[in-house]
């Protein structure tokens, strides 16, 4: 392992200070499993009541468990006490526990719908290793999307890998980038290592690293911009992942496409678990009719 | 009539001296932060080795991605038309010339005398690219030499999944981790960028004799899963990196 993890975020855990879950009817979970973090969200008859989020492991299963088993922690809930579970993300079948899998896509809206409220009409996720535009209606039902999986440009990884580059914080990227007087253009190379290398010939000419990572948040701002594009943008909007924490590139992005996003009341990287447990808990509430 | 041709490239500058038709020297360098630097570096090696002084030399032409940073020129050539122009001076049965070099590919279909009549060009993703054998090379922790010599000793044939070359390194870091022999995730690699090619190939529509060039073609591992993938042979010049300053060459002596 390098000993210096620039790409290192910080864990978190929250639950709810004033909920009560022994009088709740039913207790529903949702597992989002992606490429480099894992959120584990605990809902209490449909309303937020713990989570957690991880870095993703090289095991699947397991990076599951520690999450969920962290967002358990201290509640005195077990998991014989959680009524339905889904699972979703990247590695959403290799939630040992989970009794149903949705898609990461369904998942968000639906979550994004939850965190930002019914005005929700278009969300961004930017993941660790993709990124999604995707329309929804008010009841966070997606409508449309558009999804780039393929190229590391415009997520979280690219974001790693500059970071890496200039011996900076991936944490710390986002504030940085803004301590400039003037924008400077954007980096024009698209991939990844050639943009590492072209970052590369803008600090040996000189510049500042909040100069480079301006540039380089400005690429990034600009390419998922088009994406957004290209899907059609519907107020209000709002940002989602690891990403929506960089205030460089959000600001960039509010800046290209003209829009505001909305601010978030939640860690930004828990949509798509929230999602899955909305969805667990309709499917718990099914499956308690049906009996 | 002696005439140069500097091929500037992302990564090395190479440098061809012509005289009536031979080729007397030629050379190759890295590129450095001061690309004309690098070219003069290049031109002065060639001289050397073809015995000759700047002053016997005519015109001098540049190609390459950095052909616009050499000032001391007397004109300049895109990269395609040179490749296509120097390929088929060497091999005058080619058709299609693929040239895979350090950031990028390129596809180029030309005539008996070596006009282009179509081409495709990938530069803006590394997968498409040296830098991607590059990459995988360092995530496996062996020379570039060894890395395509070691693809031929593959005995199992495995995919990848990933198309991106910062992706791709977790991935041949997984493979390694599950224990697959070195040898078949060469060959994957190998594959993976050969299929790329084809397709930028299939773009222009291939014709027969196909010829290899650029840094790459020096990869027999590449070679190999690119005659695969393409299902026919194709010729590799004996220095396939200098084929683009060869071209430039031809350009300036008209």
């Amino acid at each position: 392992m390098a000993t210096e993890e620039y790409w290192r975020w910080t864990e978190s855990r929250w639950t709810a200070p004033d909920k009560d879950w022994s009088k709740a009817e039913i207790v529903s979970a949702g597992v989002d499993v992606g490429s480099v973090s894992t959120q584990a969200v605990i809902m209490v008859d449909g309303e937020l009541y713990a989570y957690s989020s991880r870095r993703t492991g090289s095991n699947s299963p397991e990076s599951a468990q520690r999450a969920l088993d962290w967002a358990l922690d201290g509640t005195g809930l077990k998991l014989d006490d959680i009524r339905f579970t889904v699972g979703t993300g990247y590695g959403r079948v290799n939630v040992p526990f989970a009794n149903k899998t949705i898609t990461e896509i369904a998942c968000h809206a639906r979550g994004a719908n939850y965190m930002y409220g019914p005005t929700v009409r278009t969300i961004l996720d930017m993941g660790g290793q993709d990124c999604k535009a995707i329309r929804c209606d008010e009841r966070g039902k997606v409508s449309a999307f558009l999804m780039n999986d393929k190229c590391a440009a415009g997520t979280g990884r690219g974001m790693e890998v500059i970071a890496g580059l200039l011996a900076v914080q991936v944490t710390e990227v986002g504030e940085l980038s803004l301590q400039v007087d003037r924008e400077p253009p954007p980096v024009s190379s698209t991939c990844v290592v050639f943009a590492k290398n072209e970052a590369t010939g803008l600090l040996r000419e000189g510049w500042p690293k909040s100069r480079v990572l301006a540039a380089y948040c400005a690429a990034m701002a600009q390419r998922v911009a088009t994406l957004l594009r290209r899907l059609g943008v519907e107020e209000d909007f709002a940002i989602t992942g690891g990403i929506a924490k960089n205030i460089g590139v959000v600001k960039r992005i509010e800046d290209d496409l003209g829009i505001k996003a909305l601010t978030p009341d939640f860690d930004t990287q828990i949509a798509g678990g929230l999602g899955a447990a909305l969805f667990a808990r309709d499917l718990a509430v099914k499956a308690r009719q049906a009996a | 009539m002696i005439t140069a041709g500097i091929d500037a490239g992302n990564q090395t500058v190479k440098a061809v001296i012509l005289k009536d038709g031979a080729i007397l020297g030629h050379s190759i360098a890295f590129v450095g932060a001061d690309t004309e630097a690098s070219a003069q570096q290049a031109l002065d090696e060639a001289l050397k080795m073809a015995g000759l002084s700047r002053d016997e030399v005519g015109k001098v032409f540049s190609t390459g991605a950095g052909r616009k940073l050499v000032s001391f020129v007397a004109g300049n050539a895109t990269e395609t038309t040179c490749d296509a122009r120097g390929a088929v001076w060497l091999l005058p049965a080619t058709r299609t010339v693929i040239d895979v070099g350090a950031e990028e590919g390129r596809a180029v279909r030309c005539d008996a005398q070596g006009k282009v009549t179509d081409f495709s060009v990938n530069e803006k993703c590394g997968a498409g690219s040296g830098t991607f054998t590059e990459a995988m090379a360092r995530a496996l922790e062996v020379s570039l030499e060894d890395f395509g010599q070691m693809s031929l000793g593959s005995q199992q044939n495995i995919q990848m999944n990933a198309q991106c070359v910062v992706f791709a390194e977790s991935e041949v870091v997984s493979l390694i981790h599950a224990q697959t022999p070195k040898e078949d995730i060469a060959r994957a690699v190998h594959d993976a960028i050969a299929d790329r090619i084809t397709s930028l190939t299939h773009m222009v529509g291939m014709e027969k004799e196909v010829a290899l060039i650029g840094g790459v073609a020096r990869n027999p591992g590449f070679v190999d899963a690119l005659r695969r993938s393409l299902g026919c042979d194709i010729s590799v010049p004996d220095d396939p990196q200098i084929v683009g300053a060869l071209g430039a060459a031809l350009m300036a002596a008209g």
